[in-house]
């Protein structure tokens, strides 16, 4: 199990910062993404896995009107 | 836009004289002219009015000597058709400057027919800048004329001047096609003319728009951005004015005479890097406009849909941002004014109209905007991108806004579907989700006048009152389900799970507008701001942010809907600290006066505390005008509650501290909403400490003094509510 902006999900192997971004559908295209605190650059999300435990932090910014 | 041919020379020649003012020309001096415009529409006055330096110093331009103007001008009895009522357009300092991107707007503020009280939009288009370079940091309007009348601005040889114009057209994609052939020696002067108008709806209901044109040089066509809320367009049109025209050929990059112009340049070359390398990643505004935003709020839920009632549809793929980027045009500069790289203003070219007058006109038409989209689309159960566009048409040219045009039809269907309304009442319209053509024919009538169209007009706190008077529906579940906020209908977010958005919207100050403070993401999503604390801070800071754009003349796109390659690495990204200190550096080249994060905030926390006050002197301001209706808040209904059982019922369970099992749904609604009613009011509390006011929500002495606007008149207002 990890955490997700506070909140728990299913953790299982191999899981990328995509896989996350996919299963919680966060589709809005600006995101800061932390791995316990530590920041995933846009261009790793496919290849940056997250570890069982992981607290991970996916901030939404603000766009629009 | 095709098929409008007319005859200027004999438009011409029914126009009377009615005033000519004639007005000394000089440079602007640092983004400030110290001077403003008054035009009384009623009795031919024009003069010029120096602004004193206590007002630059605690206004700073835009929306703070809007405001300032219309305090001056209106006493607390004042009603929005009261002649002395005014609409008064301003840029700011920065507005103008053509290079940083989204430096072109005007901000319009005037007495709401809606709200009674001060209302404001900032508007893209050329007409602020070019009436600042004219020699005006502001144009107050005031007055009411038997007929219909012009006001011309001439900023090329330094007259005013104000004439009856019986032969205009009065919806606004014609008027704006006909001043600019009136005014214009050339095509190629066509560019350097402006309007500002209405329509036949505006006339006609109280949810008017204004129309702010450029030409389109490109496109040879007169293009439409709109200040859209709170029935603007409407007092023009009482006031009897057509058109506000100005005209000002001069433009180039020293117009705004900056204190230092290489540093203004080189902060707007490092933004149009920026949009022009990250955007096809980011936000697409390009490519789509604000537009973008439909299929994200669809996914989070949050896309209104059946007047609120639900956040997603599978259907909202028919009007997102794919099937409108198909119709719009691309390829053409699109910016609503000069140098900006963001060019967000999309227009589809050639659309030939189905319904209507204009029925059979190609047309270009403007937008549409995700606030179109949502609310002329998926919040009235509308999925054909056509009859969104139409609906965006239409509601442009008669000048009716189309949020509000949106939000109260979104009521009316709800209300039909209630069997508060039937085809008897309505005129024979079955105004039933979904149903884009009896959603064109309604716009229609509002726009001329007629039946059931007059009572749409009228906005949704006002058909509350109707409907609950005169065909008998209960008032509590009307108040429960007609979204609107001091009687202004909300724009298109859904708010129910974001307690901060929810007081984002009911606690703004014109009403529930997004333009204050847009938390859902740092609230619903990120959990970023979990405290009532926390979330008055947000609801602190971002109004304060934000309102500081309506005092330069500026846009709020290009500070966060395009963000810097290592924003994530900074300590705020959801301020975008880059952007801000931009903002500080143009600031300073503009003005020559330095300022600092702390000294941004002052200066929007004076003017915004300085509205407040208004709002309380026009007999609203107080706690009991910030609470939402319940719809914006929780489940109103069983269907509402059932359609996303599982996160209430978790929420009763891991919030509330209630055991669903066995409750019937509507006491599972009651539960709920006792709970979520009682944290709104925590909040309130919260968000006035934080603002220094009351728990009334009345500032206190000690804030106007601390903000320097603590004048005698101001302070006479919220001394008896202390």
């Amino acid at each position: 199990m990890i955490t997700v902006n506070g909140s728990p999900h299913p953790w299982h192997d191999g899981m990328t910062v995509r896989k996350i971004l996919e299963e919680k559908r966060y589709t809005f295209p600006l995101l800061v993404v932390r791995i316990d605190g530590r920041l995933v650059p846009r261009s790793d999300y496919g290849e940056t896995t997250v570890p069982d435990g992981a607290d991970v932090d996916v901030m939404h910014l603000m766009s629009g009107g | 836009m095709t098929d409008t041919g007319f005859d200027v020379a004999g438009l011409k020649a029914s126009h009377r004289p009615v005033s000519e003012f004639r007005y000394e020309k000089r440079p602007v001096v640092a983004g400030y002219n110290d001077r403003t415009l008054y035009v009384n529409v009623g009795d031919g006055r024009i003069a010029e009015k120096p602004v004193s330096a206590d007002t630059r110093a605690k206004f700073t331009g835009g929306k703070g000597y809007g405001l300032k103007l219309l305090w001056d001008a209106v006493t607390p009895a004042t009603k929005w058709n009261d002649p002395e009522n005014e609409v008064n357009i301003a840029t700011g300092p920065v507005g103008g400057n053509t290079n940083y991107p989204g430096s072109g707007k005007s901000i319009v503020v005037s007495i709401s027919p809606t709200t009674g009280i001060p209302i404001d939009c900032n508007v893209g288009g050329y007409f602020g800048p070019f009436l600042k370079f004219s020699g005006f940091d502001a144009l107050e309007l005031q007055g009411r004329a038997e007929r219909d009348v012009i006001v011309y601005i001439d900023g090329d040889e330094g007259v005013v001047k104000i004439f009856e114009a019986p032969g205009e057209a009065v919806d606004s994609h014609v008027l704006a096609e006909q001043m600019v052939a009136m005014f214009a020696r050339d095509e190629n002067d066509r560019q350097h003319i402006s309007s500002v108008s209405a329509g036949s709806g505006a006339e006609n209901s109280l949810i008017g728009c204004l129309n702010f044109s450029f030409y389109d040089k490109r496109r040879k066509v007169a293009r439409l951005k709109q200040a859209g809320r709170g029935g603007i367009g409407t007092v023009f049109r009482d006031k009897k004015i057509k058109a506000v025209v100005v005209k000002y050929s001069s433009l180039d990059v020293t117009s705004n005479n900056p204190a230092d112009l290489a540093k203004l340049q080189e902060t707007g070359l490092k933004l149009h890097r920026e949009i022009i390398e990250l955007d096809d990643q980011q936000c697409r505004m390009r490519e789509i406009g604000t537009a973008h935003l439909t299929e994200i709020m669809n996914e989070y839920d949050l896309l209104p849909t059946c007047n609120y009632k639900f956040g997603s549809s599978p259907d909202a793929e028919g009007i997102n941002s794919h099937a409108f980027s198909a119709i719009v045009t691309h390829g053409l500069p699109d910016g609503c004014w000069y140098g900006c790289t963001m060019a967000c203003a999309k227009a589809a070219d050639g659309f030939e109209l189905a319904t209507g007058p204009y029925k059979g006109h190609k047309v270009t038409v403007d937008g549409p905007e995700y606030e179109t989209v949502a609310g002329c689309g998926a919040n009235i159960g509308v999925f054909d991108p056509r009859v969104v566009l139409e609906l965006n048409f239409y509601c442009d040219t008669y000048g009716i806004d189309t949020i509000s045009f949106g939000t109260s039809t979104a009521f009316i269907m709800e209300c039909w579907e209630n069997g508060i309304l039937d085809s008897d009442r309505t005129g024979g319209l079955e105004i039933t989700w979904g149903n884009g053509p009896a959603a064109l024919e309604l716009l229609h009538r509002i726009g001329r006048g007629e039946g059931f169209g007059l009572v749409a007009g009228l906005g949704v706190r006002r058909m509350k009152a109707y409907f609950a008077e005169h065909y008998g529906a209960d008032p509590k579940f009307l108040q429960d389900i007609g979204c609107e906020c001091k009687g202004l209908e909300y724009s298109q977010y859904v708010s129910k799970e974001s307690l901060a958005q929810q007081g984002g919207y009911s606690m703004a100050l014109k009403g529930p507008q997004h333009d204050e403070a847009w938390l859902i993401f740092m609230d619903m999503v990120n959990n970023r701001i979990p405290t009532f604390e926390d979330k008055a801070e947000a609801l602190y800071y971002f109004p304060m942010f934000r309102t500081w754009f309506g005092l330069q003349g500026l846009c709020k796109l290009p500070w966060n809907d395009i963000e810097p390659a290592d924003n994530a690495s900074t300590d705020e990204p959801a301020k975008v600290p880059e952007h801000v200190d931009n903002y500080l550096a143009i600031y300073k080249a503009v003005t020559g006066n330095d300022l600092d994060r702390e000294g941004l905030i002052r200066q929007s926390a004076r003017v915004y505390n300085f509205q407040k006050v208004f709002c309380i002197r026009m007999g609203k301001g107080r706690r009991i005008d910030d609470l939402p209706p319940y719809r914006m808040v929780g489940p109103v209904t069983v269907e509402e509650y059932e359609s996303r059982a599982d996160r209430y019922d978790k929420q009763l369970r891991e919030q509330v501290g209630v055991d669903p099992s066995g409750m019937d749904t509507p006491a599972k609604i009651a539960a709920l909403r006792a709970y979520r009613e009682d944290r709104y009011e925590k909040l309130q509390d919260a968000v006035y400490k934080r603002k220094g006011w009351t728990r009334e929500g009345i500032p206190t002495i000690e804030t106007l003094q601390d903000l320097g606007i603590d004048y005698p008149e101001v302070v006479e207002v919220v001394k008896p509510l202390l």
